[in-house]
């Protein structure tokens, strides 16, 4: 009994350990946003709270804990303080499987992959039940679009996945990466390239990112499912936007990039100059790529229309992602160096 | 053994509240919410027998794809709900009879007569229940597995000629058409003498 509560409170010092740095990306994230898209498009961004306006995503924090929440009065009130609080539990809480290191993971479980699938297919729960309570029209129709959006992308994301499930036989993340082992060449996003397209792809769909921000559209229908939101309730939803967003860009670069490995790994020379590396460096590394792709998208596209996004999800990705489960197996079965081998 | 008798309970207990809930409740969105929750609780009782498989799938399954599907349509219908309040007695009668029958079912199966009740064993640390699953699931259950998946082909083929009705006239927007227009078929630049 004693053995288990210290076990216990160990647990919730690696969960504090994991989520403040988290938090705190999440912030700078924001940050780095309107940055980098003010740079693309000739702008400064935000240069007023501190140097370079580091302290602007902390102003923009305070001001949204001091604002008066507002409930409306249709509205169902305990579903709607609710949900926010489910669309940002299961970005947090898919981080328990994530290893940033050969050792650093909070649980090295075996069904690894399946918990994933199972946390980012519930986030869709927050926006539905959003939409439903606050009782207006825009919001349905965002909670609306963004249910038939998830859910169509959500198939494309698990067949991708079990392309990677195949290739590493097995669906523990940690032997996900280990059998990525070996320099660049090994890593999985070359044998599986139309998979690594299908799930970034599928990721930004699934994190009601432009340009398949249908669930918000300003300029369609308002704000979407938060548009009845203000002060925490508003800012916990955008807490949970980003916390996904670098969620799939870590999952990303765990599936397909070989997670902590080096780049360098069996390159003569490079591997020795590099060995010093961290494998949570080449992670952050990773991700942060991805991330950095994630704003390049927002500046870059326009939003999509709604039948073209359910043409793409069910008329393109789906049966490429078939297609190629069949190719990943043949390439298993005749043991393809220097992947499968 | 003390902390996972405290967790079954607790989640036992939510779970039979739940699934009252689901029942009871007089709003149909709030019923499927409650029908979620009771997912959950599931999940866990399962995950607490180590099922890991059959608990994640439970969620990514039902919670993630079926009730979001489910709640989509629920939300849409146009419920009134004092009509279902004034009639909700009249079902009392055949409840009680289902309630009755079933709960009779269930405890004749589980008296001490023919439940043979198994010892649970732990599973050891490098056991996985995926590949044991599929083991089984590929070797001895081959046919009937197949036979679920034709089965649910037929289903998805059925409902997909089912609604899809090849009316001519029906309004529809021609993708490939679409992709092929170019700047020359959409735009004309009509050169004007500008003012002086």
């Amino acid at each position: 009994m004693f053995d288990a509560i210290i076990a216990l409170v160990w647990i919730v010092i690696k969960i504090v350990i994991i989520l403040v740095p988290l938090l705190i990306a999440v912030a700078y994230l924001t940050y780095a946003e309107r940055k980098v898209i003010g740079y693309m498009q000739c702008r400064v961004g935000p240069n007023r709270v501190g140097i370079f306006g580091l302290g602007q995503p902390i102003a923009d924090a305070v001001k949204l804990f001091l604002k008066e929440t507002i409930d409306p009065t249709a509205a169902n009130k305990f579903l709607f303080m609710l949900a926010p609080v489910l669309s940002l539990m299961p970005a947090l809480a898919a981080w328990a499987v994530i290893p940033f290191n050969n050792s650093w993971v909070l649980a090295n479980v075996n069904a690894g992959v399946l918990y994933l699938l199972a946390m980012t297919s519930i986030g869709v729960y927050g926006i539905l039940i959003a939409g439903w309570a606050s009782n207006s029209k825009y919001a349905f129709l965002g909670a609306l679009r963004s249910a038939a959006q998830v859910v169509s992308y959500e198939i494309a994301m698990g067949f991708a996945l079990v392309g990677v499930l195949m290739a590493a036989g097995s669906a523990n993340l940690q032997t996900i990466i280990h059998s990525q082992q070996g320099g660049i060449w090994h890593w999985f996003f070359i044998p599986l390239f139309p998979l690594f397209l299908v799930y970034w792809i599928s990721g930004v769909a699934e994190t009601n990112r432009l340009p398949f921000d249908m669930a918000e559209g300003e300029s369609e229908i308002v704000a979407g499912f938060h548009v009845e939101y203000s002060g925490m309730g508003f800012a916990v939803f955008f807490l949970a936007e980003y916390a996904n967003m670098i969620l799939i860009s870590a999952l990303v670069s765990i599936f397909f990039l070989g997670g902590w490995l080096s780049p360098f790994d069996g390159i003569p020379y490079l591997s020795n100059l590099f060995a010093w590396v961290p494998g949570i460096i080449w992670f952050i590394a990773k991700t942060f790529i991805f991330l950095l792709l994630f704003l390049w998208l927002r500046a870059t596209f326009p939003r999509y229309r709604y039948d073209q996004i359910m043409r793409l999800g069910w008329k393109v990705l789906i049966p490429v992602t078939i297609v190629w489960i069949f190719v990943v197996g043949f390439a298993i079965e005749f043991h393809l160096s220097p992947w499968f081998n | 053994m003390l902390i996972e008798q405290i967790v079954f309970i607790a989640f036992s207990l939510m779970l039979i509240f739940a699934a009252i809930m689901v029942v009871c409740s007089k709003n149909a969105v709030t019923s499927a919410l409650y029908l979620v929750y009771a997912f959950f609780n599931s999940a866990v009782l399962w995950m607490l027998m180590q099922a890991e498989f059959l608990s994640l799938v439970l969620i990514f399954v039902y919670v993630g794809a079926v009730m979001t599907l489910f709640l989509f349509v629920v939300m849409m219908l146009n419920i009134n709900i004092e009509n279902l309040r004034r009639s909700r007695m009249k079902y009392l009668p055949i409840g009680i009879l289902m309630t009755a029958l079933i709960v009779g079912i269930v405890i004749y199966v589980v008296m001490p007569e023919h439940y043979i009740s198994l010892t649970p064993v732990k599973a050891t640390e490098h056991y996985s229940n995926i590949s044991s699953l599929g083991m089984v699931l590929y070797t001895h259950y081959l046919y009937p597995f197949e036979l679920a998946a034709v089965l649910l082909l037929a289903a998805i083929i059925g409902a997909i000629s089912l609604t899809h009705v090849g009316n001519p006239k029906r309004k529809v927007q021609n993708i490939n058409k679409q992709i092929q227009a170019n700047k020359q078929s959409r735009l004309r630049i009509i050169k004007m003498p500008s003012e002086k």
